[in-house]
This record gives structure tokens, C-alpha cells and sequence, in this order.
């Protein structure tokens, strides 16, 4: 565990930013920023490379991604704390264009294509970069997706990293009462993934799997992530499987405080 | 004439007229793609659990499920986001709803700039794509009496139509009593003439009230079959006339004007308002009004 502090600092720190940032307007993403914490900080402090992509598909999350660029030093807090505001460029559901964001996500299920298209065009310069993409269990009820997955394995994209957000839920309640999509790890090994299912909110996990996916050769690689939304706010996981978040003040300031109080707890 | 108010907000009026027509018939079914919480479906879906279908987040397969039901004998209303039904879904809606004999209602939420997301959400397109797919009925209503008397109007109709529906709280403008789906004249006067739909209507009202000597507006709340003879009526009255919709200037209310125009080879200068040529931005429906030139300001300048 000693190994993963930094990555844990990380986390945490990404944690507090995705609050803070709900807490401009009192609103967003919260559930998806604090569950997908872990993932990000793994992502952005010790496997992306400078020449890697990495391809947000689940637009509303781009909460995580922000928080993680403002880790790293891209946008500073106070940008970021107009979150979802008129004129500001920190939109809940970016564009290309914006930095950090290499594609137009959102549009829910067409991120995936977008990452093969990279992948193909990367192995054809050679260059070696790898293509990491996150998508949604919900969107993986969207057809486009599995399109997307025959290529990549038919394509033997080795290079390419599918992450799945297997946070079980979506918009009207829990992936499982909306449109099942288990066996999820099963169902992309059928489609020709090399694929493993992960505690996303276990660094220890998330650490080993991306070092499992960069030892597969010939095949894509998935990692079914599951996640506890509102993952690190007891109060919020409480809350659980909430699409959008909308709360008063105190409740963002308490959060803060659970926060800090949970890694003190670790 | 003088302007119409705003007579009451009305709670969710889509969700009462869809249970109410569940009630009146039986072959009614609804089909949601995950988003039955966000397009006032849910009591529909509480009262009738048979006769909805959540199909998870699959409009393309959604439509395709709907002309299914269709061909069952049943008439299906699939009801999302205006972008998915139709860029997403559109050929799907096209072949598995629009070729006929069968037919389906596609009921599509957040029309035009009322969601604060950019590109992904905004239905600046859904109008013109609609509007060209061969025999659809495409309806904007303007107010919680246009939402419930769209569904009704929808119904009646032999063919598929589309219905851009607003939800949450919804502006009464129109007296539900003895109220028909057709084309108005809300306020005469002024030396130029608009001609309105959707919630665009009430950003006319407003911008008129702002000008000296008011302006006529002509509401059209159905846009395919367009009432190309009361529009051309109404126009042949002024030297200038300005459109004004929630959507794209081109392919939606403004292009269809341009058209009867043109095809009555009338000389009435037309400016056509609406989302220019462009992206929208981010933002709340104000906010993104002003970018635009679509608030009280911006509209009431173009009248001038
Ligand atoms: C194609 C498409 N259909 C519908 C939507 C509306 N929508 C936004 S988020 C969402 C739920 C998707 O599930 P998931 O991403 O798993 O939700 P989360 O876990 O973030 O709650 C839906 C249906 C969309 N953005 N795109
Ligand atoms: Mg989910």
C-alpha cells in the first residue's frame, strides 16, 4: 500500500476538487467525480504517457477528468469552481476543443469509435501510443459501442484500453432493473477483449490491472471497473446510485469534512 | 388584439395528457430509453407498468421496437431527448415509423437551447430533419395547453408525427378551453409581421411589447403540414417580416416561410431568426437567449 500514497494523495486531492466543484453551484456530476477518483489518479499519475490518448466517451463525467487535469496542474481550482456555469469553459458535459478533451463525448455510446479510429492511426505511425477510453455501463447499451468492439478486436488493437464506469447505475435507477448489462467482463471476452473485471476503487487493483493490460499482445484489453458512486463521502454513497446530485450548501461543506475524515480513517 | 400573459405554470402537462390518453385507450403503449424520470413519463409508466417499455439507453433500437408494437396493432409513443430521436435514431425513425401503413408518435424533450449542454444536447436540427422525412407531422408547442393538445392532435393524424415537448413546468398561455391546434394571430399591429412557434412565440410576445407601435405575430404551432395559405394571408400584409424559433434558421420555421414565400412569389422581405450557423453555447436558456440575439433585446433590434 505504502507504494500507492502518492497515487492515494492523489485521489484525495481529486476528491476534493470534484466537491468543490459541485459546490459552485451547488450541483453535478458528484457521484461519478468521487466514485471514478481512484481510476483517474491512477490514470494520470502513473499510466498515461506524454503520447497516449486518453478518450472521455461518458461526457457527464468529465467532472473526474477536470479534477485530475487540475491535479496536474492545467486548469487552476478557481476556474474549475465554475463548474456547469453561464460562459464558463469547465462545461459538465465538454466539447472537443476543450483542453484535455480529445473528443466530443456525451452524445452517449460513440466514444468507443472514436478511440479505435486513434488506435488504428497510432499503430499505422508506429509510434507505440497506447488509446484509453472510458465509457459507461449504460452506454453500453448503446449498439454503436459493440460495433465499435468487433472492430477493435478484429483490428487486434493491442493498444487500446477500453475502461468501463461499472458504476450499475444510469438515469431512471440501477443498471440491473433499466436494461441488464452483466456479465459484462464475459460478454467483451465473447466480442474478443482480453478482459478483467477490477475493484476501480481499490489503487492497489486499479495499479496491477493496467500493468496486466500492457502485457496482453494481439487482442484489445477491457477493464470492467467497478466503482461505488460517491465513493469517499459516506453521506453520498448513502445516497447511492444518484444520476445528478443537486444539494444545499451544508451538505457540500459536510462533505468535505467526511472527506478528510474517511482518508484520515483509511 | 393585446399580448397574451402568462395565465398559469402548469406541472408537467405532458405526463397528465399522456395518462389521460393511456386511460382513453387501450392500444396506447410508451417507450422510454432511460430518461423516463427527465421526460415526464413516469406516471404513465406507474399507472399502466404493462404498456411501458424502459428499453435502457438504445433509441436506435428503441425506434425499431416501437414500429414492432405498431405492427402489432398497438400505437406507440417513444418518448427522448430530441437529439437522439433524431440524429441518433433517424433512420430507424424513418424506416421503421414513417414508411407507413403502421405509424408511431416520437415525443422529443428539450427542444432547441433549453438544456444548458452544448452540441450534445441542443435539438437545433430536429425540425429540418424531420420536416424532409416524407409524410411526418411536426408539431412546437408554445405552452402547457399546445403540449396537451399536440398529443391529441397526434392521435387524430393517419400518418407519423413528431412533437417537441417541454417539461417540468410549463407556461400556460393558451385558454385549454374549446382549444384547437392551429395557426394564430396573437397581437396585430405595427408595421412588421412575425410568424412564431414553440417557446420562440413567447420570446416574440416579448420583444413585440418592447418595440414602439408593437408588431403582428402570427403563432404556428404546426409545422408540417405547414398552413402555408394563412401564413402567405399574414404576410402579405407587411413589407418586412421576421421569423423567430427555437432551432437552426435553416430547415425549421424560418425556411418553411421562405418557402411559402418564395413559392407565392411574394415580394416580402423575410429575416429569419433562431440559432445561426453556428454551435450554441453552454448555458442557462438567458444566458444562451443573449449570445444569440434571441432575448427581448436581440429580437426587438431585428424588428425595428
Ligand atoms: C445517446 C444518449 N442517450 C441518452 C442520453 C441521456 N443520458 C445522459 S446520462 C444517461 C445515463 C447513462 O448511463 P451512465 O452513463 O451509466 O450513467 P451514470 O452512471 O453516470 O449515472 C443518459 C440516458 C445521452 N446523454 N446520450
Ligand atoms: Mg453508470
Amino acid at each position: 500500500m505504502n507504494g500507492n500514497a502518492e497515487l492515494r494523495r492523489r485521489a484525495h486531492a481529486i476528491r476534493r476538487t470534484v466537491i468543490e466543484m459541485c459546490r459552485g453551484r451547488g450541483q453535478g456530476y458528484a457521484g461519478q467525480g468521487l466514485g471514478l477518483a481512484d481510476l483517474m489518479a491512477v490514470l494520470y499519475f502513473s499510466e498515461l504517457g506524454e503520447d497516449d490518448h486518453f478518450v472521455l466517451s461518458t461526457g457527464h463525467s468529465s467532472i473526474a477528468v477536470f479534477a485530475a487535469l487540475h491535479e496536474r496542474g492545467d486548469y487552476e481550482l478557481e476556474e474549475l469552481v465554475t463548474y456547469g456555469m453561464d460562459g464558463s469553459r469547465i462545461e459538465e458535459s465538454p466539447l472537443e476543443g476543450t483542453p484535455g478533451f480529445e473528443i466530443t463525448g456525451g452524445s452517449l455510446g460513440q466514444g468507443l469509435s472514436q478511440a479505435v479510429g486513434l488506435a488504428l492511426g497510432e499503430r499505422l505511425r508506429g509510434g507505440g501510443s497506447r488509446v484509453y477510453c472510458l465509457v459507461s455501463d449504460g452506454e453500453l447499451q448503446e449498439g454503436q459501442v459493440w460495433e465499435a468492439c468487433m472492430a477493435a478486436a478484429h483490428h487486434r488493437l493491442d493498444n487500446l484500453v477500453l475502461l468501463v464506469d461499472n458504476n450499475r447505475m444510469q438515469a431512471d435507477g440501477a443498471v440491473a432493473e433499466i436494461l441488464e448489462v452483466e456479465p459484462v467482463p464475459e460478454r467483451l471476452t465473447a466480442f474478443g477483449f482480453a478482459a478483467r473485471r477490477i475493484d476501480a476503487n481499490t489503487l492497489a487493483d486499479v495499479v496491477d490491472a493496467f500493468a496486466w493490460a500492457r502485457g496482453q499482445r494481439g487482442r484489445p484489453t477491457a477493464l470492467v471497473c467497478d466503482n461505488i458512486p460517491g465513493k469517499g463521502v459516506p453521506s453520498f454513497e448513502e445516497r447511492q446510485r444518484v444520476h445528478y446530485v443537486r444539494a444545499p450548501d451544508q451538505d457540500w461543506a459536510a462533505a468535505l469534512v467526511e472527506l478528510d475524515e474517511t482518508e484520515v480513517a483509511w | 388584439m393585446s399580448a397574451l400573459a402568462v395565465q398559469e405554470l402548469v406541472e408537467a402537462p405532458f405526463a397528465r395528457a399522456l395518462t389521460a390518453l393511456g386511460r382513453a385507450r387501450e392500444d396506447v403503449v410508451v417507450l422510454s430509453a432511460d430518461l423516463s424520470k427527465y421526460t415526464d413519463v413516469l406516471p404513465f409508466a406507474d399507472e399502466f407498468p404493462d404498456r411501458f417499455f424502459q428499453v435502457g439507453m438504445a433509441e436506435a433500437n428503441m425506434m425499431g421496437i416501437a414500429g414492432g408494437l405498431a405492427k402489432a396493432g398497438y400505437l406507440p409513443i417513444a418518448v427522448t431527448y430530441g437529439v437522439f430521436a433524431t440524429r441518433r435514431a433517424y433512420d430507424q425513425v424513418a424506416m421503421a415509423l414513417a414508411t407507413g401503413p403502421s405509424r408511431a408518435i416520437v415525443v422529443a424533450f428539450l427542444p432547441g437551447i433549453t438544456t444548458p449542454f452544448r452540441a450534445t444536447h441542443q435539438a437545433i436540427d430536429d425540425v429540418a430533419l424531420m420536416r424532409a422525412l416524407p409524410g411526418m407531422t411536426v408539431i412546437d408547442p408554445a405552452d402547457a395547453t399546445e403540449v396537451d393538445a399536440a398529443l391529441g392532435f397526434a392521435v387524430s393524424e393517419p400518418g407519423p408525427v413528431y412533437i417537441r415537448g417541454l417539461r417540468g413546468r410549463v407556461a400556460r398561455l393558451f385558454d385549454p378551453v374549446g382549444f384547437r391546434l392551429e395557426p394564430r394571430e396573437l397581437q396585430s399591429g405595427g408595421t412588421v409581421g412575425v410568424v412564431a412557434t414553440g417557446l420562440a412565440t413567447g420570446w416574440a410576445l416579448e420583444a413585440a411589447a418592447a418595440i414602439d407601435g408593437g408588431a403582428s405575430v402570427l403563432h404556428v404551432p404546426v409545422l408540417k403540414p405547414f398552413p402555408a395559405a394563412q401564413v402567405a394571408a399574414f404576410c402579405s400584409r407587411f413589407d418586412r417580416v421576421v421569423s423567430v424559433e427555437n432551432h437552426s434558421i435553416s430547415g425549421g420555421l424560418g425556411s418553411a416561410v421562405a418557402e411559402t414565400l418564395a413559392e407565392g412569389g411574394m415580394a416580402v422581405r423575410l429575416r429569419r431568426l433562431g440559432v445561426p450557423d453556428q454551435w450554441a453555447p453552454a448555458g442557462s436558456l438567458d444566458y444562451i437567449r443573449h449570445e444569440l440575439g434571441l432575448d427581448a433585446d436581440g429580437i426587438a433590434e431585428a424588428l425595428r
